[in-house]
């Protein structure tokens, strides 16, 4: 419409198509959140409250939760056990970022990649591992001095390998943020060393710490994979979970349960929110990068000590290789690639594989464009200011929620016949979905962030110039944020290839994925089948992020032209 | 679009010797009572200014007086509370910007980074759907006209701030926006390049002859472009003028001490209605004196204190002390202090010739007046006042 038709209207308000864009797209963000998120997780407060035929009962579950001793054993074990890894896992982390952020220690970048690896592998891979180590019938079980490592010993050794590089991320970026100024200063007092460890490095680093322990701690009382599979008797709460829900159909007591799960992430989600804040404050622009001097002794131990950790990581993925190759451990130790042969031994076959390739991709595309469009209309669209912090909110959410407990709450919310939505129920769309919401919120916040730096007149510029957002968006920002939206696409595939919590309830027969065929080849005793599904996952990924190197690679430089040297 | 139809094309304005001079009023922006409020805050409070076609308009102003959120408003970027908004003969107030017909120049330039400068310049030409050759033939001209012929197939990145913003004007203009919006556009650039650029904008601005609003903070830029200042503080304007009129007249204690150095000495006003600095009585021109009494700034500007041929009769002549010398190049500004001045002191501006033909230093005294013409009184104690919309000069008269 022209400008003179508009003034004949001006009664009336102007209809603006790039705006209209933005509000029917950011209402859209809002509306798929409530019905993927909010809603879901309400239904799990509503059914904690009912009995299995759905009537009203009141806290009558939480009384017989409380009442039963084994469960109640339960809590005590989780506790324990996330706060034995806690320790373990960040002690170690801590010592590894320290060597490859604050020492001249060789072969830096291989130690970095090296920690990294279990990100590539499915939780259940470093308990399979562990079993072929130090099961009954395990290589070095003499280690272990008589203990079993069914049961706490190995749960808490399984999940430190598999929360090993979260932990070690956020130690270094805590100790990547030194200021050189500090230790020139503390050295020009003659401070000692290890005071200076002691006044300047760990207070500074001390948000990371802390944010750390809040993340191990939930990522080990939330994972399921582990305890199942070397748990033995030891229960803990994300295993009976499962076993109530799947094993003895009682939905409401999964719903207690689930509850119960959700308290320490939403507490650890909170802090890490409260310290992340103020970690950003604490480095001004002014500081200066701290450069580390070489120092034999210092250098030489941490070498020593990163080896031990990566003869230790690549131990276990060793393992699962070796054990998927060995024809029939321990009595014959011909390599060959029997295990490999899926469509003889599981019913679903390759198709649990290709199925996982499928999700993932799905996940990856899908999740990828929902979530950019989230951001941009959280950052970058004007009006409806309400519409766009309700947005921010619920993207928060997925955070805080562990995936065995949105499982869960897809399954109350999607198998009830009532919702519209129930024929999503068993399909591969579900498991799309639940993935793509329950790595949402690193996205949307990794996201954000790069549009924040985006600046912020574009739209402005581009009204003067009689360009919709919409397509300046698609001209600007999509080519300028390139290289995050590779990343958060990988970050998701990679997810989805190795998740197992929220999908474990929501499988059909013939949407099996990769993930869940090693959990149920490992319960039907298959275990050297189920290590090699989890090397072809870790495979897969591997090759993803190849590809990720040599298409990002290639895009920077491409690109280098015009883009500035930021941030990263 | 008819309404780039209804203005010459940029080439045949482009052509034209300057603007001839609108003898009658041809107001094109009419701002009408505009409010801005961000909750309890006031961020514009009944703002009404009428622009004229053509004219080169600066709003100034400390940060936080309003001026950037007048221009947003003006644009559309910000909703305004209350008011209206006519560019043109057309009321804008609810137009969101697309449909508002203006193009802007941020401080940080805001060229897209991944597109090059042909690329950024034709942005909306392209969205028009014009033929590409056509749309190349603009692209040029704009180039040529901000002096970068040959930049075109560059990025951003590879050019200097000074270019980039030269770019971003060029943006400003492709569309043939009746009104043209700048942002601080020379805050973010050195001072040599600032200077240059400043020269070349108002050129442009002539030969154009669009109608130009500019925000800054800087004073000496307003005055140095602006046809018509507009200053502001704590979301209202202190005074439209021209830059002499604002310069020499300032209407109000905030304007004086705001648009350049600005003596301002607590005095009073006695019951007989004559000046006083302590107990030093100043003799003003009559017009000057406000019809009230109390507490009142006197105030004259630093170049004003005259050293030169002060007699013994002169009018308000007194002695001063050189407490400190700062010099700055072609002229010097000396802190002076009055004995019965109550500790007030002000600066003055010496010239070279008379530091060096009255051979004066730090801690020499010598008489100077202050020209009964050159001084002005305000009411109210505070220095940067601002606050009183109503100036007592005028008021007394």
């Amino acid at each position: 419409m022209s400008a003179a038709d508009s003034t004949a209207l001006a009664g009336r308000a102007p209809i603006d198509g790039g705006r209209l864009v933005s509000t029917l797209g950011l209402l859209a963000g809002v509306g798929l959140l409530i019905v993927f998120v909010a809603a879901p997780l309400a239904t799990i407060f509503i059914k904690s409250l009912q009995d299995d035929l759905g009537a009203y009962v009141g806290l009558a579950n939480f009384a017989k939760y409380f009442s039963s001793a084994g469960l109640i054993q339960s809590i005590f074990n989780s506790v324990e056990i996330a706060l034995v890894v806690t320790v373990l896992a960040c002690l170690l982390a801590f010592g590894y970022a320290y060597a490859l952020t604050r020492t001249c220690m060789p072969g830096r970048t291989l130690f970095r990649a090296i920690a990294m690896i279990p990100i590539l592998a499915p939780s259940l891979l470093s308990a399979i591992a562990l079993i072929y180590l130090f099961g009954n019938q395990g290589m070095i079980k003499g280690l272990l001095f008589g203990n079993s490592i069914y049961g706490p010993i190995g749960i808490v050794l399984g999940i430190t390998f598999y929360v090993f590089p979260h932990v070690l991320m956020i130690m270094v970026t805590a100790l990547s943020t030194a200021d050189a100024r500090l230790y020139e200063a503390a050295e020009a007092m003659c401070t000692s060393r290890w005071r200076a460890f002691w006044t300047i490095t760990v207070p500074g680093a001390r948000y990371g710490l802390i944010s750390a322990g809040f993340v191990v701690f939930t990522l080990t009382i939330t994972d399921f994979g582990v305890p199942k599979v070397i748990g033995g008797n030891f229960n803990v709460l994300a295993t009976d979970i499962y076993k109530q829900v799947v094993g003895q159909q009682s939905f409401s007591m999964g719903a207690v349960v689930g509850l119960i799960l959700l308290f320490p992430a939403i507490i650890s989600f909170s802090v890490d929110r409260i310290v992340r804040r103020k970690q950003v404050a604490q480095l001004s622009a002014r500081a200066v990068p701290y450069v580390p001097v070489p120092n034999k002794i210092r250098d030489r131990a941490f070498l020593a000590f990163c080896s031990l950790v990566a003869v230790f990581l690549i131990g276990i993925i060793g393992t699962a290789v070796f054990a998927s190759l060995v024809t029939y451990w321990p009595y014959n130790l011909t390599l060959s690639l029997v295990h490999y042969d899926f469509n003889a031994i599981d019913p679903n076959g390759w198709a649990s594989f290709t199925n996982s390739l499928e999700m993932a991709a799905w996940t990856a595309v899908i999740g990828t464009s929902v979530i950019f469009l989230g951001a941009y209309f959280v950052e970058k669209s004007d009006g409806l200011p309400f519409a766009r912090g309700l947005l921010h909110m619920l993207a928060m959410i997925p955070m805080a929620v562990p995936g065995l407990v949105l499982g869960l709450a897809y399954v109350f919310f999607f198998s009830n016949p009532l919702n519209p939505l129930s024929g999503f129920y068993g399909t591969m769309a579900i498991l799309v979905l639940s993935t793509v919401v329950h790595f949402y919120t690193v996205s949307h916040l990794s996201f954000v962030t790069a549009l924040k730096q985006v600046d912020r007149e574009f739209e402005a510029v581009s009204a003067s110039l009689k360009v919709p957002a919409y397509k300046t968006m698609w001209r600007v920002h999509v080519p300028i944020c390139l290289p995050l939206i590779i990343d958060v696409a990988i970050y998701l595939f990679l997810n989805a290839m190795t998740t197992v919590s929220a999908a474990v309830f929501l499988y059909a027969p013939d949407t099996k994925l990769a993930s869940i065929a090693v959990l149920n080849m490992d319960d039907v005793g298959d275990q050297a089948p189920a290590a090699a599904m989890a090397i072809m996952i870790v495979l897969t990924s591997v090759c993803v992020k190849l590809v990720q190197v040599v298409v990002t690679g290639s895009l920077l430089r491409r690109t280098s032209v015009w883009r500035r040297r930021d941030g990263h | 679009m008819n309404m780039a139809a209804k203005r010459p094309a940029l080439a045949q304005s482009a052509r034209l010797s300057p603007e001839p001079e609108a003898a009658e009023s041809d107001v094109f922006l009419e701002i009408r009572d505009v409010c801005k409020r961000f909750g309890d805050f006031s961020a514009l409070a009944d703002i009404s200014l009428t622009i004229e076609r053509g004219s080169f308009v600066c709003f100034l102003g400390p940060s936080g007086c309003g001026k950037t959120t007048l221009l947003r408003s003006i644009a559309g970027l910000e909703r305004q509370s209350s008011g209206r908004i006519v560019q043109d003969g057309r009321d804008i107030s609810n137009l969101p910007p697309s449909q508002r017909d203006f193009g802007i120049v941020f401080q940080s330039y805001s060229l897209f980074p991944n597109l090059t400068v042909n690329a950024n310049v034709g942005y909306g030409l392209v969205n028009q759907g014009l033929p590409k050759a056509e749309i190349a033939t603009r692209v040029q001209e704009l180039l040529e006209l901000v002096h970068l012929p040959t930049s075109g197939r560059k990025y951003p990145a590879a050019l200097s701030g000074g270019e980039q913003q030269r770019v971003a004007l060029a943006r400003a203009l492709a569309m043939q926006p009746g009104l043209l919006l700048l942002d601080e556009p020379l805050s973010a650039l050195d001072a040599k390049v600032r200077v240059d650029l400043r020269h070349e904008m108002k050129d442009l601005q002539r030969r154009l002859g669009v109608t130009t609003v500019m925000v800054t903070h800087d004073q000496e830029e307003a005055l140095a472009l602006a046809d018509i200042v507009v200053v502001m503080s704590k979301g209202k304007i202190e005074q439209v003028g021209t830059p002499m009129e604002v310069y020499s007249r300032p209407q109000s204690a905030f304007v004086a001490d705001f648009v350049g150095h600005m003596n301002l000495l607590r005095g009073r006003i006695g019951k007989d209605g004559s000046v006083r600095i302590g107990e030093q009585a100043l003799s003003l021109d009559t017009a000057q004196v406000p019809d009230r009494t109390g507490e009142v700034l006197v105030s004259f500007r630093p170049e004003d204190v005259v050293f030169r041929g002060v007699e013994e009769t002169a009018e308000n002549r007194f002695l001063g002390y050189v407490e400190s010398i700062d010099f700055l190049g072609s002229f010097s500004r000396a802190r002076v202090r009055v004995d019965g001045f109550e500790g007030e002191a002000f600066d003055a501006d010496l010239s070279a010739n008379i530091l060096r033909d009255f051979g004066i230093s730090e801690g020499s005294t010598l008489p100077f007046s202050l020209p009964r013409d050159r001084l002005c009184v305000y009411p109210g104690d505070e220095r940067t006042a601002g606050g009183r919309a109503q100036p007592v000069a005028e008021a007394g008269a």
